[in-house]
């Protein structure tokens, strides 16, 4: 997920790079008619503008449906408090198994913090804010075992960056 | 200029000392505050340089509040540089909103470097007050009365803006081209780019700014009475907003620089259409809704305002990738333009925020959002806006203005080393987001090292750059006589 994203972002600007520089390198000589070179670009505009268009309504729908925020069908997922405050967390729980559908329920003590969940690769596998007066519902089924971390990932004063906590998952019996 | 324009332009004489102390602050700020940024890119890959955190983030704080302040003071300049051609402008409110903004900035320095302020320049309510011991009420109400003081400087230039547009167009509106892109009055040619970026930009900024003014009024009054304490999620909605605004009114006052001197090089025009029209008007609106993008992660928001600011972030990247950047390439193909300094800043400019498009996009989809929020992958995409951007507007305004352009050669190699090095920083900061590297950690783990360093060593480059372009601006700019007009025809 995390690679592809970023290969796709390249690849977008890669194209917009390389169009730059394909106009740069034509940026010569000069041809007086620009009425023209413009004829022909509000036609290219055209076709790009309708491209983008119908590009965001393919990617809109299938990245909005289903909701992607919506709480896990999952019957009655195992709910884990999670606390967060200047500068440390506080889990319910600290052991999960797979497969077991978990929902933590985030909230702050004092200032915002992000609550983060880092794999044993030390990607990102989900978030959610942690936030003082509310409750942020996060749906997690952990699907490997190992080793896996909760950093803040909303600045929250000076040992922001020691704010850890750590959750072991282990394989289901 | 025709008669009508004559009769309503500020002095040439009045305009130029205001925008020439405006600029030149700007680039020795800046450049001191890319030093700032190195450092803590540095701190973070650990070999060169190790900081203490709290240092760290005042640092952060120092460069966040700077860069946007500085970055808005500079777009500011020359949005009312060029708006003063149309309109009468008075020079000497634009002063004072000078000097009340270097008011603001030495309460903010002061804040932080003395009194050890260090919420970030986004203040998120309520930790200024939540220092535990890290600094004092009195540090945290100094940062905001600060910023607060900054507002004001703005609106009042901005009100100034607003007279004189209302003066000349007859309403905001009209200078926006309302009444042409709905049929009301004939496409007239002549209605100047300039004057449609300002409307949107007075619109949009006095909202952001009246908002911000509320939301650090509250703050201020937490720190006085904190039982006085507001709901947490609503003062979120209200900074980002003021945020999102302000920093976006930046951009699009920071882009007249390239409606006004591209097509002086390119010996073509830019005149105002029906889709133009349309694409600020568009844009307007946008600017004001789009800001649920940035809460995201607040599953307490509803869910159409997470929708809304997906699809919104989506939408408003079209005008400028089919308008603006389409527009600038159209003007430049088969132009035979002169390429130095200052035009090659200004495609450049265009490139970066074309280019910081697309990962802003793609972090505004909820999916992505979920493993991307709060990772260096965001300042990746607003470094590629700001520092390939909207910094090489100001900068290639300044260039043109100084006719700093002629030096030819030696502009472009700055150009080229002030492009690599930008490129290699918000590269730095995007791999690092998608290895899901958090932002705003003033220490990093090993395997994250790296990548600090080769974004430190990245800073220092476009260090260099900056001031292989700014320092024979520097030189010049005292003397120089700001030519509104012929520079480019001279190619
Ligand atoms: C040599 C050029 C620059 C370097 C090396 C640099 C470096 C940095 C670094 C290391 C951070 C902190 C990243 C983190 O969250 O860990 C940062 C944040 C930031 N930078 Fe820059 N930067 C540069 C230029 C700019 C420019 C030109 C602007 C705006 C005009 C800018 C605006 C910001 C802002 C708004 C932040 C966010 C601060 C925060 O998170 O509170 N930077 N920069
Ligand atoms: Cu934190």
């Amino acid at each position: 997920m995390h690679i592809s994203i970023l290969l796709v972002s390249l690849l977008g600007m890669g194209f917009i790079a390389a169009v730059f520089g394909f106009v740069v390198l034509n940026s010569g000589p000069r041809d007086e008619d620009f009425g023209g070179i413009a004829k022909r670009g509000y036609f290219i505009r055209l076709w790009w503008f309708i491209g983008l268009c119908a590009a965001g309504v393919l990617v809109s729908v299938w990245s909005l449906i289903p909701f992607p925020l919506q709480a896990s069908s999952a019957e009655s997922p195992r709910i884990i408090q999670a606390v967060g405050r200047q500068w440390s967390w506080e889990l319910a729980s600290n052991s999960v198994e797979t497969g077991e559908p978990v929902r933590f329920r985030v909230t702050s003590q004092d200032v915002n913090h992000g609550f983060a969940i880092y794999g044993p690769d030390d990607k990102i596998v989900a978030q959610t804010q942690a936030m003082p007066g509310y409750f942020n519902d996060l749906d997690v089924t952990f699907e490997h075992a190992g080793k896996y971390r909760v950093l803040c990932l909303e600045y929250c004063g000076v040992a922001h960056h020691a704010m850890v906590a750590e959750i072991a998952v282990t394989e289901k019996h | 200029m025709t008669t009508t324009e004559l009769r309503y332009a500020t002095p040439e004489a009045q305009r130029a000392p205001v925008v020439k102390l405006y600029l030149g602050i700007g680039l020795l700020v800046f450049a001191g505050l890319m030093l700032v940024g190195a450092l803590m890119r540095a701190a973070q890959g650990a070999t060169m340089l190790t900081l203490a955190p709290d240092v760290f983030y005042q640092l952060m704080t120092l460069h966040g509040a700077g860069m946007v302040g500085t970055a808005g003071l500079a777009a500011l300049a020359v949005n009312w540089y060029f708006l003063s051609q149309h309109v009468q402008l008075n020079p000497k409110i634009f002063l004072a909103t000078l000097l009340l903004s270097l008011v603001a900035v030495a309460m903010i320095v002061g804040s932080i470097l003395i009194g050890h302020f260090a919420a970030a320049w986004t203040f998120l309510y309520p930790l200024p007050a939540f220092s535990l011991g890290q600094w004092s009420k009195g540090a945290a109400l100094t940062f905001v009365g600060g910023l607060l003081l900054l507002g004001v400087a703005f609106l009042l230039v901005y009100l100034d803006m607003g007279v004189a547009i209302v003066r000349r167009y007859g309403s905001i509106a009209r200078a926006l081209g309302l009444p042409m892109l709905f049929g009301r009055e004939p496409i007239d040619a002549t209605h100047s780019p300039t004057v449609v970026a300002s409307a949107m930009v007075l619109i949009v900024n006095v909202a952001g700014i009246a908002v911000g003014a509320i939301v650090l009024i509250m703050t201020m009054l937490h720190l006085i009475y904190p039982a006085l304490a507001p709901d947490a999620l609503l003062m979120k909605n209200l900074i980002f907003f003021f945020g999102h605004v302000f920093i976006n009114a930046t951009i699009y006052s920071a882009v007249i620089a390239v409606y006004e001197i591209l097509p002086l090089y390119a010996r073509r025009p830019w005149r105002v259409s029906r889709p133009f029209l349309a694409a600020w008007l568009a844009v307007t609106l946008m600017v004001l809704a789009v800001y649920p993008h940035h809460l995201l992660m607040d599953f307490a928001m509803p869910p159409w305002m997470a929708i809304m600011g997906q699809i919104v972030s989506y939408a408003s990247g079209i005008p400028v990738l089919v308008m603006t950047a389409f527009g600038g390439l159209m003007l430049v193909y088969r132009s035979g333009i002169r390429w130095d300094a200052a035009s090659s800043l200004l495609v450049l400019s265009l490139f970066g925020w074309a280019a910081g498009i697309i990962p802003a996009v793609i972090d505004g989809m909820i999916h992505v959002n979920l493993v991307m929020h709060n990772t260096l992958w965001v300042p990746g995409h607003f470094h590629f806006y700001l520092l390939l951007g909207v910094l090489p507007m100001v900068l290639g305004f300044a260039s043109y203005l100084c006719a700093n352009g002629q030096q030819g050669r030696t502009g472009l190699v700055a150009v080229a080393v002030y492009a690599t090095g930008g490129t290699l920083l918000c590269l730095s900061f995007l791999v690092s987001g998608a290895l899901s590297v958090p932002r705003r950690f003033a220490v990093h783990e090993e395997s994250w090292q790296w990548l600090g360093n080769v974004g430190a060593l990245s800073g220092g480059i476009v260090l260099i750059g900056t001031l292989m372009i700014a320092v024979p601006i520097l030189q010049k700019l005292p003397r120089a006589r700001l030519a509104s007009t012929g520079i480019g025809a001279r190619a």
